[in-house]
């Protein structure tokens, strides 16, 4: 593995790192609502939420772009404030990396949360627990399986996006050239060896981590759709 | 001052809930009727865990809802205590953390009891390091109850805390629910189905049928009503509070009540105790002049008061009274009309059967 490579698996690791800390701090509050709404409008959002699973990276990828491009309104909005434009940035990446990955964040959360039910933050209130406080003391210790799942899925979903990192990020090294592209581009150079290398540190990965989601947290994928 | 006042209102859609109640500030009230009757519904709203719109709910001169005037305190702000059916305890804490959950939430000046005391009470001391998996089911509903406690509450409301025990686990409890009505002074609404639980641990009894309060009143003389509507009339029987006065050489004790005495089996209760006992209905036989050649042990003098339909044909309810004590005969209509029972008429009771509750 050269430079180049390292580099390529470091910037995955950050990648994936941050967007799970956005993810779960933008996913709880989704989860918690779709789980205890009983709002008409709960089927969409959980449709929207969704549409990652079924639609292309490409789609995703192309919207994303032309939104963030010159003439799109987050593009407009990042140049007025003077943060330049977002395509083929880390930032970039990462706004798409949350949108792609959020159903994989937001659906165990809100299984965990439904799991959990209206009756201990009933007790919790008869406790004198306030909604925040039962929320942090009750809901959130007795979900942290959902948790675990919710993070592990994130963060490993993210590593092993490659449709919208090409599409939003390009390959532009050490700030958008992930382990998935990095692959593509040694195949595409016919540097088979060190595809192998990248492609088998991938695949152990990957593995380690549903390996230890299945031992460890044997519960938290039954409750998946 | 202490009383508690709870007015609800509540259309959805076809059940009507139409509650109107002032009940006393300590003791146990018993919200007694069959499945659907609005007894939960009752209870949620009084807890404030449903609220209901034009309510109002006052608790010892603290006004947790008055919709008339905007008010309605979240139940985080209510000084009250819920046990549910289901013990409810927090899997992700042990006992203790479970018993501490409320008691920290409460100011220390508003604290009214100690973990240790309640622990005692309920008999949970040695279980105060366990996970609640690691319960049996009785315990854990004791658990609910000692944790419901330390919150310091005003009023604490149950709701059919023993309806998802076994028989065993039930007669494990009640014991402790005595002791609770005995030694503190926590004013408890209790929702039953259970005739049998409520003939035991209550003061005070509201019946309510189909969303509407049948009757409200001290237990004795409310569950003595002959006017009540023909549903209850079938589990109809009073219940005494007696003390016992002595024992006799055939192994029999004698239990006094305002209006005479009961020979009942030999009790092991110092002398002097309290007794609570209960006489259905269906026990009670009537006779008009004093039965001289009877097996039956308790025999009474006591006049009709009322007579009453039952939802069984061919039987009636008879308000008797012996003394100041009320007492309910179920009879079949032939025997009414052969003995001429009415209002009024003395005759002598004999009672087949006494069953005591506490």
């Amino acid at each position: 593995m050269d430079a180049a490579d390292l580099a390529a698996i470091w910037l995955t690791l950050k990648l994936a790192t941050v967007v799970t800390l956005l993810l779960l701090v933008l996913g709880t509050p989704v989860a918690w609502w779709l789980a205890r709404t009983r709002s008409r409008l709960k089927n969409a959002v959980v449709a929207v939420v969704a549409l990652p699973l079924v639609l292309p990276p490409t789609v995703i990828g192309f919207y994303l772009l032309v939104v963030m491009g010159p003439n799109g309104f987050l593009g407009k909005l990042t140049g007025a404030l003077g943060l330049g434009l977002l395509p083929f940035t880390f930032t970039g990446l990462v706004l798409a990396s949350v949108l792609y990955s959020m159903p994989f964040v937001v659906q165990p959360l809100q299984n965990a949360f439904e799991a959990v039910g209206e009756r201990p933050l009933e007790v919790a209130a008869t406790l004198r627990a306030s909604p925040w406080d039962s929320f942090w003391s009750v809901a959130v210790p007795l979900a942290r399986p959902g948790f675990l799942t919710a993070a592990v899925l994130g963060f490993a979903h993210t590593v092993g996006e490659f449709g919208v990192v090409l599409m939003i990020g390009g390959n532009i090294p050490e700030r958008t050239r992930v382990v998935s592209v990095q692959i593509y581009d040694h195949v595409e150079a016919l540097e088979y060896a060190q595809a192998h290398w990248l492609s088998a540190a991938m695949l152990v990965f990957s593995f380690a981590v549903l390996l230890a989601l299945y031992t460890f947290n044997p519960q938290s994928l039954k409750g998946r759709r | 001052m202490d009383a508690i006042r709870v007015r609800l209102k509540l259309q959805r859609d076809a059940f009507a809930l139409d509650v109107d109640l002032d009940l006393p500030g300590r003791g146990i009230t018993a919200l007694f009727g069959p499945s659907g009757s609005g007894k939960t519904t009752c209870l949620r709203a009084i807890a404030g865990l449903e609220r209901t719109p034009g309510a109002y709910v006052a608790v010892g001169g603290d006004v947790w809802q008055d919709e008339a005037a905007g008010i309605f305190v979240p139940v985080h702000k209510r000084a009250l205590g819920v046990v549910f059916q289901e013990a409810s305890l927090f899997a992700h804490l042990s006992v203790r953390a479970n018993l501490e959950f409320g008691r920290k939430r409460v100011p220390p000046a508003e604290r009214r009891f100690t973990p240790e005391a309640v622990a005692a009470l309920l008999g949970i001391d040695h279980l105060l390091e366990r996970r609640p998996d690691r319960l049996s089911g009785g315990e854990r509903q004791r658990v609910a109850i000692a944790r419901a406690l330390l919150a310091s509450p005003r009023l604490l409301l149950m709701d059919e805390p023993l309806a998802a025990l076994d028989l065993r686990r039930k007669q494990e409890i009640l014991p402790y629910l005595e002791r609770l009505h005995d030694e503190l002074s926590v004013p408890i609404v209790y929702v039953s189905h259970s005739p049998d639980e409520v003939a035991r641990l209550a003061d005070h009894l509201v019946l309510l049928d189909a969303g509407k309060v049948v009757a409200s009143g001290p237990l004795g003389p409310t569950l003595a009503r002959a006017d009540l509507p023909p549903a209850f009339a079938d589990d109809a029987g009073v219940v005494l509070d007696t003390v016992l006065e002595g024992h006799e050489d055939d192994a029999l004790s004698r239990l006094a009540f305002a209006g005479g005495v009961l020979r009942v089996g030999r009790r092991h209760e110092a002398i002097g105790s309290r007794l609570r006992c209960r006489i259905h209905a269906r026990d009670v036989s009537l006779a008009l002049s004093r039965p001289l050649d009877s097996s039956i042990v308790n025999l009474l003098p006591a006049v009709v008061t009322a007579t009453a339909a039952t939802d069984t044909p061919g039987h009636v309810l008879v308000q008797l009274r012996m003394g100041e004590t009320p007492l309910l005969a179920r009879i079949t209509e032939r025997s009414r009309r052969e003995l001429d029972i009415g209002a009024g008429r003395e005759l002598w009771v004999q009672i087949k059967g006494v069953a005591l509750l506490r």
